[in-house]
């Protein structure tokens, strides 16, 4: 049984222009919404004070900011948070003069005071300084992961391969910023995860096209870089989709049972997984072809070429075997 | 034919049973336990058990075991009620004496799995609930407070030795001596580089005077700092102690910062001030004229005395009068005399306390003089059915030495018993200054309700997840599907007998990097099935197509995997806390499922059709 026709011969090559007129206009929007809505920053990036608490029966929003503004607080929101009875509160650094790591006592005196049985569940607290710095780690971050990618692509392919994977890599990463500043998502320190994971995924998927790019570059004696580039996607197509489908049930389940702190987290895969899945078909291999990939580019160097006799030594001894038996 | 080579299945033997036998203590659950422990760390005596058990078993309190380490002593009870009791019985008796009576789970590994180091996974705070602090540690005021003592020390000195001064005061960083003349300067600077070695002095002239400019050496203030930063550190586990806190981690985190993590504790509020309550120390002359005893028994105190308690229970008379306290301690380390080999604690004073020292000494050759150690302790007492917070004052004499001749700045304290004890005065002087200011920049405090419903949320995902890609690899890959999926379980286990004994903290990203792991790990089967396919449309025999499926798909799952390695490293480098967590388990998921994808499915397909010597078909 196939879910998925494994022989297939789509011109996905021949949709290249196609693709890149869809990729254009979804980067337009998602840079459009970065520009217009901005990034929703979470805590960790701002700096401030959230306190989640969890109320015996669903309160009323407008009392509990009445609540609130009577204990002398201004600067503040109160949201439901997944359920009617999950109250978040959330305030800026600067509060007048309580200090930081005081507010949220006080926040939740006050709440107490009118509900005495209220359940705390979460109290955050991030200086602006922390936040600061935790937002600088954080483009570090994915900028290292740039580079150490772009290295390695570079030493086991060629440097036309590895700029295609990044400009795959980086159309990836800001389509899913587009996405998460489309829908407003909370960008905190889990999406930045999610991010770099989605990085190394997206990578995964386009390695395995140039993989097998390159193996028929080396094998096949026809054929344009075009056509080898549609056989390739063809070929590696069946995994492509298989993978991609279960990466996505698993992200499913944990975005529908992981609860509502993961939420952003796994929002921010599944969209980098569709995504990335999208760019190793359509345009990690546009890339290359751009860049002018070419045959000579592939051919088995001295370097590249001491892989082979390695997997021969492995072959060989279980000849023998058969020989033997 | 497709054999496989015997060693590999030994490999593959050894790695599941190796993976079996160290996930195997995260099913055991917890057992409700109680723990103590001494309220400063010291090592406990082994007698306590005894002690502990003539307790339980008087108030008729079953207990499972008792188990004795030096560090703490843990008492596993059978359900949380007895453990309430226990607590509470345990805490009523021993809570006076310096010992910390604290609720925890302790895991309930069977012995022989505890013998190989098989522990279960910790749970990071936001699965099992608590409170996460990141303080500051003012440096700016660090230096200030130590330049503000070499201001004091300077003024000594030239005092000694008969220079004068106009005036040495503070300016910003420096210390600025304005003196009469240069003769005078030449001989200050002499002195002042003889006895106060950590500062760089330059001579400069001031418009009618001849100045000198002290700085503090860049080298010297640096151990400055790491000392001021280690000896909050002391401070703060002192003070944590007083929480009851089973597993408390305290840590430097770059130059200036301290993570403080107390598992379990709910009340911030209370844990905020306990964080910020202060403890000195008193140094006090001892009242040799009257008798203790008497004054104990009879209540009758001498007017310039104060009635105090030794450590022991004893009672002793001090002054009135305060020689120095813990904001003129600039340090206090253990060591040993020089001359007669004992062991000793090195006193060093600012120069106000070391000038009052001097006075007092100067005068007491041959009398005591006490050190008492005064803390702010938490207490919950009982109003009216009602639990109030309150702060205690505790007083207690920890030392009480002769003084053998006079002394100032730096001193002696011999005569101790041990080195044990010498160590542990040295740690509670220091305990008695706060070398810093210190400030709380980073709060996460994650409620109990939330951390269970996180765990409950993070397995739920992880088996609904599982299951989906079980099922979906079974319909898709049939016999193939399932020996992924045999794979994909061994997998799972290893991540978490791996996770288990590097001892890694499992928070909820970290459940989300095994979500994903399991995910992505079949991946490496989906490469190498669909080469299989191929090569059979190709037109291979079934043998020669699995064998090619595997050999040609290798260097593509090595690339692909190493390139999410490289992410995830970069992750595990810059990432903090949880997401730290995301890292690892990622990472591992990557290592652990190359190895049960490739050699792990290959052993068990070869073991199906490897040794058959015709295949027709593969149910692939």
């Amino acid at each position: 049984m196939d879910i998925i026709k494994t022989d297939t011969h789509i011109n996905f090559m021949g949709q290249r222009k196609l693709a890149l007129v869809i990729s254009a206009i979804i980067l337009a929007i998602g840079i459009a919404s970065l520009f217009v809505r901005g990034v929703n920053f979470g805590l960790d990036f701002t700096g401030g004070t959230l306190i989640e608490v969890t109320y015996p029966a669903a309160p009323d929003l407008t009392e509990l900011r009445d609540t609130l503004t009577g204990a002398g607080f201004d600067d503040f929101t109160v949201q439901t948070f997944g359920t009617a009875t999950d109250i978040v509160v959330r305030m800026p650094a600067d509060q007048g003069d309580a200090s930081g790591a005081d507010l949220s006592t006080q926040v939740l005196e006050a709440l107490s005071e009118t509900t005495p049985d209220i359940d705390l569940r979460r109290v955050e607290f991030v200086g602006p300084q922390v936040g600061q710095e935790l937002a600088e780690q954080g483009g570090l971050a994915l900028l290292y992961a740039i580079i150490g990618i772009l290295l390695y692509v570079s030493f086991r392919f060629q440097w036309r391969f590895a700029v295609g994977a990044v400009a795959a890599l980086i159309h990836d990463v800001l389509v899913v910023v587009g996405i998460l500043s489309l829908f407003q998502v909370n960008f905190d320190l889990t999406v930045v995860a999610a991010i770099l994971a989605v990085i190394g995924y997206s990578l995964n998927d386009t390695i395995v096209v140039y993989d097998r790019l390159r193996e028929n570059f080396r094998v096949k004696r026809k054929g344009t870089p075009l056509e080898l580039c549609n056989l390739s996607i063809n070929q590696m197509l069946g995994r492509t989709v298989m993978t991609s489908l279960t990466t996505l049930l698993v992200l499913i389940a944990l975005f529908y049972f992981g609860g509502e702190i993961i939420h952003a987290f796994a929002f921010t895969l599944i969209a980098g997984v569709i995504v990335g899945t999208y760019s190793s078909i359509f345009i990690a291999g546009t890339a290359a072809i751009m860049l002018g990939i070419s045959k000579q580019d592939l051919m088995p160097v001295a370097k590249e070429g001491a892989d082979q006799p390695d997997q021969e030594t492995e072959v060989l001894p279980e000849r023998f075997r058969r020989g033997g038996a | 034919m497709n054999r496989f080579p015997p060693w590999k299945y030994a490999l593959l033997i050894i790695a599941l049973g190796f993976g079996i036998l160290y996930a195997l203590p995260n099913l055991f659950g917890d057992d409700p336990a109680v723990q103590v422990s001494s309220i400063r760390g010291f090592e406990l005596e082994p007698d306590l058990v005894n002690r502990v058990e003539t307790l339980l078993d008087s108030a008729e309190i079953e207990y499972d075991a008792i188990e004795f380490q030096p560090q703490r002593l843990l008492v596993r009870l059978d359900d949380t009620d007895r453990q309430t009791r226990a607590a509470d019985l345990l805490r009523e008796s021993l809570n006076d004496e310096d010992y910390v009576v604290a609720l925890n789970l302790a895991p309930s590994t069977p012995e022989w799995l505890r013998a190989l180091q098989a522990e279960p996974m910790v749970l990071g705070l936001d699965l099992q609930g608590g409170v996460h602090f990141l303080m500051q540690v003012d440096m700016d005021a660090a230096r200030t407070q130590q330049l503000e003592r070499f201001v004091g020390d300077i003024r000594t000195v030239l005092r000694q030795g008969n220079i004068r001064y106009r005036s040495v005061r503070l300016d910003r960083n420096e210390i600025i001596a304005e003196l009469r003349s240069a003769e005078d300067r030449d001989r200050a600077i002499r002195l002042i580089e003889r006895e106060l070695e950590e500062l760089v002095l330059e001579p400069r002239d001031g418009g009618e005077t001849f100045n000198l400019r002290a700085s503090i050496d860049e080298e010297i203030l640096q151990e400055l700092q790491q000392t001021a930063l280690r000896q909050n550190i002391t401070t703060l586990r002192n003070r944590v102690n007083e929480l009851g806190v089973s597993e408390p981690i305290i840590q430097q985190q770059g130059a200036e910062r301290i993570v403080v993590q107390l598992p379990g504790v709910q009340d911030t509020a209370e844990a905020k001030r306990v964080l910020g309550s202060t403890a000195t120390i008193e140094y006090r002359g001892v009242d040799e004229q009257n008798d203790p005893f008497e004054a104990n028994r009879t209540g009758r105190i001498p007017p310039q005395s104060r009635l105090y308690f030794m450590r022991d229970g004893s009672p002793i008379l001090l002054s009135r009068t305060v020689i120095a306290s813990g904001d003129n301690l600039v340090g206090a380390a253990a060591g040993f005399d020089q001359q007669s080999g004992q062991p000793n604690v090195v006193v060093t004073l600012d120069g106000v306390g070391a000038r009052r020292m001097l006075e007092h000494t100067s005068e007491n050759v041959g009398n005591r003089m006490a050190v008492v150690f005064i803390e702010h302790r938490p207490d919950t007492r009982e109003v009216d059915g009602e639990e109030v917070q309150t702060t205690r004052r505790v007083e207690e004499v920890i030392s009480a030495a002769v003084t053998r001749e006079p002394f100032g700045r730096r001193f002696q304290t011999t005569g101790l018993g041990s080195a044990t004890e010498a160590t542990q005065l040295a740690m509670l002087l220091r305990a008695g200054a706060l070398a810093a200011p210190m400030q709380i920049i980073e709060e996460r405090t994650v409620g109990p309700s939330l951390g269970q419903d996180n765990i409950d949320q993070g397995f739920r995902s992880v088996i609904i997840g599982f299951a989906l890609v079980l099922v979906l690899m079974a319909v898709y890959y049939k016999v193939f599907g399932l020996v992924a999926n045999i794979a994909l379980t061994a997998n799972l286990v290893l991540i978490v007998a791996l996770l288990s004994l590097l001892g890694a903290t499992l928070t909820l990203p970290g459940i989300a990097g095994i979500v994903l792991t399991v995910g992505m790990a079949v991946d490496a089967n989906v490469l190498i099935f669909e080469r299989i396919k191929e090569e059979l449309r190709n037109g291979n025999t079934p043998q020669a197509a699995i064998r090619a499926g595997y050999e040609k798909a290798f260097s593509t799952i090595a690339d692909a995997n190493v390139t999410t390695l490289i992410a995830a490293i970069v992750l595990f480098m810059f990432g903090t806390g949880p997401i730290k967590g995301f890292a690892v388990t990622l990472s591992l998921g990557i290592a652990t499922s190359m190895f049960t994808a490739i050699v792990g499915t290959r052993g068990v397909v070869s073991l199906i059709y490897g040794r058959r010597k015709r295949v027709q078909a593969l149910a692939i």
